[in-house]
C-alpha cells in the first residue's frame, strides 16, 4: 500500500476557546481530488488554513509527504509551505507592482531561491496566459487572475494543492475551465488537491467529498 | 529579489514616493550645502591668516581692517603714514612685516603695492616671467591670468579705486613681468607691484588733476592735501618721505607682541593693531548662529520627510496586508517581510540622499560663480567632507529605519490566516 500524500489525525482547533472545531481525518494520495463542503461557520477555511500551515492546530497531527508540519519551527514552516503547498484563494491577491510573470517567478524565488522563469513562462502558456505575462495583474479579468494564482500555486510543484472557493466569483464558463485545469494539472504535477467549496458546480463534478457538520 | 520588489513597490505609488523624496532631497541638499560652505569658507579664511599675527592699519572697525587687508573683500579703513608705520615695523618683537598699499584695480582685480615677502608669505612662486623689480612692473595672480588670459609682457591701465568702472589712469601702463603660481589663497586674485608704483601712479594722477577728489578712504594720496599742492617738487622719482600706505601685515617673534601690541599701538599712535584670528573668530561666531539655524531647519525638514515616509508606509499597509499574506503563503518568512518594508524606506532615503547631495552641489556651484564675481572667492562643489557627510548619510538612513519601524513590525506580526479568512 502506498503511503498517502497527506494524512491528518484528530485535528482540533478553537478560536479563543469559544468556537471549537473537530475535523474528520483526511487521507489523500497524489493526483487525487477531495472536496470539502459544508455550511458557513463550519470551519472549512479553518481546516484549509490548518492544512496549509497558516494556523497551528490545537491538537492532532498533519503529515504531508513524510513531514509532520506541526513539528516545524515557524521559519521552517514558511519554507516548507513555499516548497510543498500551493494555495489558491477565493480572491486572488498579487504583488501589484509586479507583472504576471514576475508574480509567478517571485513564488519560485521565495520558496527555492531560484528564479524559475522558463518554467513560469511555460506554465502560464499552458494556462492560456501567454499574451498577458508582462501586464500588471490588476489589468487581468478575474478569470485570468484566478489562472495566474493557479500558475503561482503550481510553480514549485507542490505535494499538496489547496484551493479555497476557487470558483465562487467566476461565471460558469470560467468556473468549469478552472475546475478542469485544477484537476488536470494536479494530476500532471502529482499533487494532492483539496478544494474547499460550497459551489454546486464543483460538487457535481468531483465525487470524493467530505462535508463538515 | 527583495530589493527589486522594494524598488518596484516604491515606484508603484509614485506620488507618495516623490513627496518623500522631495522632502529628503531638500533637507539633504541644505545640510550638505551648509557643510561644504562652512568647511571651505573656514578653510579659505584660515589659510589666509597663516603667518599674520596682527594687522597694522588706520583706526576704524578692526574687522573691516582684517577683511580689507588680509582677504581683500572690504574697503580699507584708511591710510597710515609710512614713516610712522616703519618705526613700528622695526620694533624688536616683529619678525616680519609686509607693507600693503592699495591703489587701483584692473577689471575689478585689486592692484596691491607690496614687497616680494607678500608672495613668500602665501607660498606663491613665480611660475612664469620674473618678480616685479622696477616701478609699474606687476606680478599677476594665477586665477587672473587664467580668467583674463594675460601673458607675460602684456600691458594694461589700472582703474582708480576698487571699482572696475573707476576712472582709468592713462598716464602709466602696468607691465606684466610675471605670473604667480596657484596657491588657492587670495593672492591668486591679486595683481602685485612694488609700493613706489602705487605712489607714482597717484603722484602723477594728482598733478594731472586740477581739482583732485580727495577723501575716499583707502586710496593712496599724497600726504599733503590741496593746500600743499603747490609745494611739490616735481621729481620723477618717488621718495618715501611723507608717503602713505594702507596696512602692514605683522608676524611676531613671540607671543609678547600679540598681547601687548594692540594697547601699545592704540595708546601711542593713531593706528590700530587688529588680530585676524580674533576678528575671524568673531565673524564665524556671528555666521555660526545663522548657519546653525539653517541646519536645524534642514534637520526639521528631514524629520518631516521621515513622517511622510511613515504615513505613506502605514496607510498602504492596510491595502498591502494581502500582498504580505500572499508572500508568506508563497514561502516568505516574517523576517523577509520586515526586511522588505525596511528596505523600501531605506531605498527612499538613499535616493533622497543622492539627489540631495547632487542638488546641494549644484547650489554650491551657483553660489560659487556669484561669489567668484563679487568677492573673487570660489568654492569647489566636487569636494567631499567625508566625515560630516557620512554622518548626514547615517542620519538619513536612521530616519528611514525609524519611519519604517512600526510598519515593518506590523508586517512582521501579520496574522496571515486572519487576513486571508477575512478577504
Amino acid at each position: 500500500m502506498t503511503l498517502s500524500m497527506i494524512q491528518t489525525k484528530n485535528l482540533a482547533f478553537s478560536y479563543s476557546g469559544k468556537v471549537n472545531f473537530n475535523f474528520p481525518d483526511i487521507s489523500l494520495e497524489s493526483g487525487q481530488v477531495l472536496l470539502i463542503t459544508g455550511g458557513s461557520g463550519k470551519g472549512k477555511t479553518t481546516l484549509l488554513h490548518l492544512l496549509g500551515g497558516l494556523l497551528k492546530a490545537q491538537s492532532g497531527s498533519i503529515r504531508i509527504g513524510d513531514t509532520n508540519i506541526e513539528s516545524l519551527s515557524d521559519k521552517n514552516l514558511d519554507k516548507f509551505r513555499g516548497k510543498n503547498i500551493g494555495l489558491i484563494l477565493q480572491q486572488s491577491h498579487f504583488v501589484e507592482a509586479f507583472s504576471v510573470l514576475e508574480n509567478v517567478v517571485l513564488s519560485s524565488w521565495l520558496a527555492t531561491g531560484q528564479k524559475a522563469e522558463e518554467k513560469a513562462t511555460s506554465l502560464l502558456t499552458e494556462l492560456g496566459l501567454a499574451d498577458q505575462m508582462t501586464k500588471l495583474t490588476s489589468r487581468l479579468s478575474i478569470g485570468q487572475q484566478q489562472r495566474v494564482s493557479i500558475a503561482r500555486a503550481l510553480i514549485n510543484e507542490p505535494q499538496l494543492l489547496l484551493a479555497d472557493e476557487p470558483t465562487s466569483s467566476l461565471d460558469d464558463e470560467n468556473a468549469f475551465k478552472v475546475a478542469d485545469l485544477l484537476s488536470k494539472l494536479s494530476k500532471e504535477y502529482g499533487a494532492a488537491l483539496i478544494i474547499v467549496t460550497h459551489d454546486q458546480r464543483l460538487k457535481d463534478r468531483f465525487s470524493n467529498q467530505i462535508t463538515l457538520l | 529579489m527583495i530589493v527589486k520588489l522594494a524598488w518596484k513597490n516604491i515606484w508603484f505609488k509614485p506620488l507618495n514616493t516623490i513627496l518623500s523624496i522631495i522632502l529628503l532631497t531638500a533637507s539633504v541638499a541644505i545640510i550638505s550645502l551648509l557643510i561644504l560652505l562652512q568647511e571651505q569658507f573656514e578653510k579659505q579664511f584660515s589659510s589666509n591668516i597663516d603667518g599674520v599675527d596682527v594687522v597694522l592699519g588706520a583706526q576704524g572697525s578692526p574687522l573691516q581692517l582684517i577683511l580689507s587687508s588680509v582677504y581683500q573683500v572690504d574697503a580699507p579703513t584708511g591710510n597710515i603714514s609710512y614713516d610712522e608705520a616703519k618705526t613700528w615695523m622695526k620694533h624688536p618683537f616683529v619678525k616680519s612685516a609686509i607693507p600693503l598699499a592699495f591703489g587701483d584695480n584692473y577689471r575689478g582685480f585689486k592692484i596691491v603695492g607690496t614687497t616680494p615677502d607678500y608672495l613668500e608669505k602665501y607660498g606663491a612662486t613665480v611660475s612664469e616671467g620674473k618678480l616685479f623689480q622696477k616701478d609699474f612692473e606687476v606680478i599677476i595672480g594665477s586665477e587672473i591670468a587664467k580668467k583674463l588670459n594675460i601673458k607675460v609682457g602684456d600691458k594694461f591701465f589700472g582703474s582708480h579705486g576698487d571699482a572696475a568702472e573707476g576712472e582709468v589712469h592713462e598716464e602709466f601702463a602696468y607691465h606684466v613681468s610675471g605670473i604667480a603660481g596657484p596657491t588657492g589663497k587670495v593672492i591668486d586674485n591679486l595683481i602685485l607691484c612694488n609700493i613706489p608704483s602705487v605712489w607714482a601712479m597717484h603722484d602723477a594722477h594728482e598733478h594731472a588733476e586740477e581739482n583732485p577728489e580727495h577723501g575716499e578712504e583707502g586710496h593712496i594720496h599724497f600726504e599733503g592735501d590741496e593746500h600743499e599742492h603747490h609745494d611739490h617738487d616735481h621729481q620723477a622719482e618717488t621718495s618715501e618721505q611723507g608717503k602713505e600706505i594702507t596696512a602692514v601685515l605683522i608676524k611676531f617673534r613671540n607671543k609678547m607682541g600679540f598681547v601687548t601690541w594692540p594697547r601699545l599701538i592704540a595708546q601711542n599712535t593713531k593706528m590700530q593693531a587688529a588680530s585676524p584670528a580674533i576678528e575671524i573668530n568673531r565673524l564665524f561666531s556671528l555666521f555660526g548662529i545663522g548657519l546653525q539655524a539653517l541646519q536645524y531647519l534642514a534637520y526639521g525638514i528631514m524629520l518631516i520627510s521621515g513622517i511622510s515616509i511613515f504615513i505613506a508606509l502605514y496607510t498602504t499597509l492596510k491595502e498591502r496586508k494581502y500582498e504580505f499574506a500572499l508572500l508568506r503563503v508563497s514561502g516568505a518568512s516574517r523576517l523577509q517581510l520586515l526586511n522588505l518594508v525596511l528596505f523600501e524606506s531605506i531605498l527612499l532615503c538613499v535616493v533622497g540622499f543622492i539627489f540631495g547631495t547632487i542638488v546641494g552641489r549644484v547650489a554650491l556651484l551657483l553660489i560659487s560663480s556669484s561669489t567668484d564675481q563679487e568677492y573673487k572667492m570660489t568654492f569647489n562643489p566636487f569636494a567631499f567632507v567625508w566625515e560630516k557627510e557620512g554622518i548626514l548619510f547615517l542620519a538619513a538612513i536612521f530616519v528611514g529605519l525609524l519611519a519604517a519601524a512600526i510598519p515593518a513590525v506590523k508586517a512582521y506580526r501579520l496574522n496571515i490566516s486572519k487576513t486571508l479568512a477575512n478577504a
